[in-house]
């Protein structure tokens, strides 16, 4: 299920070095868990997203990951720390070798 | 009814097998909690786990882990048909050692967190929480 993923990351646009930020993040995804059965009784074939990394300049800040036990629409709530001004780069695999990527750039004073 | 000797051996083979189910659920759940630990002891103190005690749908329960200083948290739910439910591994730039997400779980059970801290030590909580609707669909 690789159409209409789209992820949605919510990161401030500006802090202060050090500063503990709290970032959303949440990617369109059916997260088909393998134990469905479809109308004829036949098991849906499982299709999830298998991991979630966000790193910050290169640096990672979490590494997730995901079983088929996380929801639909998978959704992360977590904190980082930033240094200084730079981007943080979000990546999210498929288990069909399918790589969603978004990035956020942050202002640091 | 008379009970023959049929129907005795029938009704005891019938509650040997309802024993055994929950025990084979459990079996995996250890599984899984003894290739993350290696088997070591594990604590209490120092971890928490945020769940709602009842969730109305099973299939988005808003869960939330916070292990200040650990390398890694593990989230089971004991009573999904696979219990690993996600690892977060934290790293250096982690403001703390916490994250939300919302998970599925099957029926009123157990979830559970094991945080791995970086002296190699392991703590755990648990919460039941209680689901109106399951979340693994059929």
């Amino acid at each position: 299920m690789a159409e209409n993923v789209k992820p949605r990351v919510r990161v401030p646009r500006d802090a202060t070095a050090g500063e503990e930020i709290t970032i959303k993040t949440l990617i369109s995804h059916t997260m088909e868990s393998g134990q469905r059965k479809d109308g004829d009784g036949n098991a849906i074939p499982r299709s999830i997203i298998n991991r979630f990394t966000c790193a910050f300049n290169g640096e990672i800040v979490i590494d997730v990951t995901l079983e088929p036990a996380i929801s639909t629409n998978p959704y992360f709530e977590f904190q980082a720390i930033v240094p200084e001004s730079g981007t943080f780069e979000f990546t999210w695999y498929d288990d069909d070798g399918d790589v969603y990527t978004d990035s956020k750039d942050i202002a640091v004073s | 009814m008379k009970l023959t000797r049929r129907h005795t051996l029938m009704m005891a083979f019938g509650s040997a097998v309802a024993a055994m189910l929950p025990v084979r659920a459990f079996a995996a759940l250890e599984d899984d909690i003894t290739a993350f630990t290696g088997g070591a002891d594990v604590g209490s103190e120092g971890i928490t786990l945020i769940a709602p005690e009842i969730a109305e749908n099973g299939n988005t329960v808003p869960i939330e882990v916070n292990a200040p200083g650990a390398e890694a948290i593990i989230v089971f739910a004991a009573g999904n048909p696979t219990p690993a439910v996600a690892t977060f591994n934290f790293g250096p730039l982690a403001a703390s050692q916490s994250a939300a997400t919302r998970i599925r779980l099957a029926g009123t059970q157990d979830v559970i967190a094991i945080a791995r801290m970086p002296d190699g030590s392991f703590v755990q909580a648990s919460q039941e929480v209680k689901v109106t609707i399951g979340g693994c669909g059929g």
